[in-house]
């Protein structure tokens, strides 16, 4: 048999009249409307929820303590403990991004600097905010660990120009992380 | 401006001027009501529906005097300085009524503004007609839709009768006799502006939900002339006024409480009354086009329904009828079964003997909050019900309503007949 016949519930009497049910379901939606009412809404707490219901009324209250640690935000670059920029340009993120919301324009490392190993580094890199749809691929893909989605989503912008994200901002954005990638030691 | 006085007097005492402005000043007065109740129903479906989903609703939209900033206000929350430029006392009348609006919170009003605003978008937004639209009808169905209810409005009766020195003035619109038939014809004639919104529309879903409309309202319109017929019988008249009169008296149809209802035959009929409530209140829903009924706008199958080509303030005429056949079902159902403007336990004589017009504005008072609960009731059924399947709809009324009907009013005729 191609099909399986699905055991459908036998109503009784009562339920077919559907009054008592209804009123039921009536005392349900009450509870919930006294409840939010008085301000005792389940789960209120897990919302940081205040007032009527378990809402979190949100410019005067904010999720950021509630934010869970794989929140993804908006897209940052990271400096090593060293001060080095993680960033070998390579161009990945850009390639993956399924948005083009990257663009990459690799540079060189000056040789006299703490890590000329690194040979590259971008000269340019810029995200356009308006184009990023925060799925964190950049992050998955970055063979060097040099771009992190961070847990910024309040972005407000008043200007089409202030969407794109240039190399010294996202710098600032991202701030420093620890180990990870130590293969750049010149003493290595 | 005692010769004026005197000129009022004259043409008051012309029986048709009196009867003119009266009825000019009643209109007025029903017409603002259904208004405001439209807009007040809307932000009760709004907040309503947010407390039953442990949400608070919209409660932004107010007046934020904290606006005033910008405009040279030093302190945040600027009203003791409002107040003061007025001349108002700081704790006076108006600023405690300032302060139970809260105008000195961040979120004032409860967003009772929120339905006022709602409309100054709809009047704002763009008017789009589409090219292939029948435009006659197109334009005609909206204003059929919102029409009906407003008309029907007239034969609802919101207090008694007082009694001036130029004559008596019965607080309804149009006192006539056949006043129940008044109200299903015209609140039949809406199911013409949703079929012709649905089919100008030359569109295939406003197509269909034009014609589960014409269904399902003709179909509900049997089964609620039927639903009553027992009310009737034992009120023995059409006249809503009379019909609330005697409820007045002798205990509203549902409550026996006094008067004529602690008989043995008013208890036994309590039970045919009951079942014609339940399928009169469920037919105003089917009629009112609300849900668990709201087939024709169904959005899970048909995308808008018979106004998905509708936008701008043709849209928001289509959602204030469906408002206001809401407020005029209800005042229907308030009217028939839960004693209209009546308050009850023979406090409407009482009153009536102490000072007519105190009584007719307590009247009207309580008429308004019975309104006012069973709107309630509508939003708190929309936001509990899960909308019924299309075959459902039509079994309820066809197997299920007529021949309960029918068995109801053979039952109330034995009562009457056998129960003395």
């Amino acid at each position: 048999m191609s099909y399986i016949p699905i055991k459908r519930p036998k109503f009784s009497l009562l339920d077919r009249i559907y009054v008592v049910e209804l009123v039921k379901g009536l005392g349900i939606t009450m509870r919930h409307l006294i409840l939010s009412l008085l301000g005792k809404s389940r789960s209120k707490k897990d919302f940081n929820g205040a007032g009527i219901g378990a809402c979190m009324p949100f410019p005067e209250q904010r999720w950021d303590a509630h934010l869970p640690s794989y929140y993804r935000g908006a897209p940052t670059l990271v400096r090593g403990e060293d001060g080095r920029e993680r960033c070998v340009s390579c161009q990945l993120c850009e390639f993956i991004c399924p948005a083009r919301a990257i663009r990459v324009v690799p540079g060189t490392v000056d040789p006299n600097s703490p890590t000329p190993k690194q040979e590259k580094a971008p000269a340019e890199f810029e995200i356009d905010m308006l184009r990023c749809i925060y799925c964190g691929m950049c992050q998955e893909v970055c063979p060097e660990q040099a771009i992190f989605l961070s847990k910024e989503y309040l972005i407000t912008l008043t200007d089409r120009n202030q969407a794109l994200r240039h190399k010294e901002q996202l710098y600032q954005l991202g701030g420093t992380r620890k180990g990870l990638i130590n293969k750049w030691n010149p003493y290595k | 401006m005692e010769c004026f006085w005197t000129w009022c007097c004259d043409v008051l005492r012309n029986p048709t001027w009196f009867y003119l402005l009266t009825t000019v000043a009643k209109l007025v007065l029903v017409f603002a009501v259904i208004l405001a109740f439209v807009v007040l129903s809307v932000w009760i479906e709004r907040r309503v529906a947010g407390w039953i989903q442990d949400r608070p609703g919209p409660n932004r939209a107010g007046l934020p005097l904290f606006l005033l900033k910008p405009f040279g206000s030093k302190k945040a929350q600027p009203l003791s300085g409002l107040l003061h430029f007025f001349g108002c006392p700081p704790d006076g009348c108006i600023a405690r009524l300032c302060r139970w609006l809260r105008l000195d919170r961040e979120i004032p009003t409860f967003g009772l503004m929120q339905p006022c605003l709602d409309g100054g978008k709809l009047f704002l937004k763009q008017e789009i007609t589409p090219s292939y639209v029948r435009k006659f009808y197109f334009i005609l169905a909206p204003m059929l839709v919102l029409g009906p209810p407003l008309v029907a409005a007239a034969v609802v009766p919101f207090a008694s009768e007082v009694s001036t020195p130029f004559g008596n003035i019965s607080m309804c619109v149009a006192n006539l006799n056949i006043g129940l038939l008044w109200v299903f014809a015209v609140s039949g004639l809406s199911v013409y502006g949703l079929t012709l919104a649905g089919w100008s529309s030359n569109s295939k879903y406003p197509f269909l939900g034009g014609l589960r409309a014409t269904a399902q309202l003709i179909s509900y319109e049997v089964a609620m002339g039927l639903s009553v017929i027992p009310l009737l019988m034992v009120f023995g008249t059409l006249n809503l006024q009379d019909i609330v009169h005697t409820q007045a008296t002798d205990g509203w149809t549902l409550l026996p409480f006094w008067g004529q209802g602690l008989t043995l035959q008013r208890w036994v009929l309590w039970i045919p009354m009951a079942l014609s409530f339940l399928m009169f209140a469920t037919c105003i829903f089917a009629e009112a086009n609300r849900t668990p009924f709201d087939m024709a706008e169904c959005e899970t199958d048909l995308v808008g329904g018979y106004h998905t080509e509708y936008s701008s303030m043709k849209f928001a005429s289509f959602f204030m009828g469906e408002y206001a056949a809401m407020v005029i079902g209800s005042a229907m159902v308030v009217t028939l079964f839960l004693g209209g403007w009546s308050i009850g336990f023979g406090a409407d004589e009482a009153l009536a003997a102490w000072n007519e017009w105190v009584a007719v504005l307590c009247q009207f008072v309580m008429f308004l909050l019975k309104l006012l609960a069973f709107i309630f009731f509508f939003v708190w059924v929309r936001w509990t019900l899960p909308r019924f399947r299309w075959d459902q709809v039509m079994k309820l009324c066809w197997l299920v309503f007529v021949e309960l009907a029918v068995f109801n009013i053979i039952l109330t005729a034995a009562i009457l007949y056998f129960v003395k």
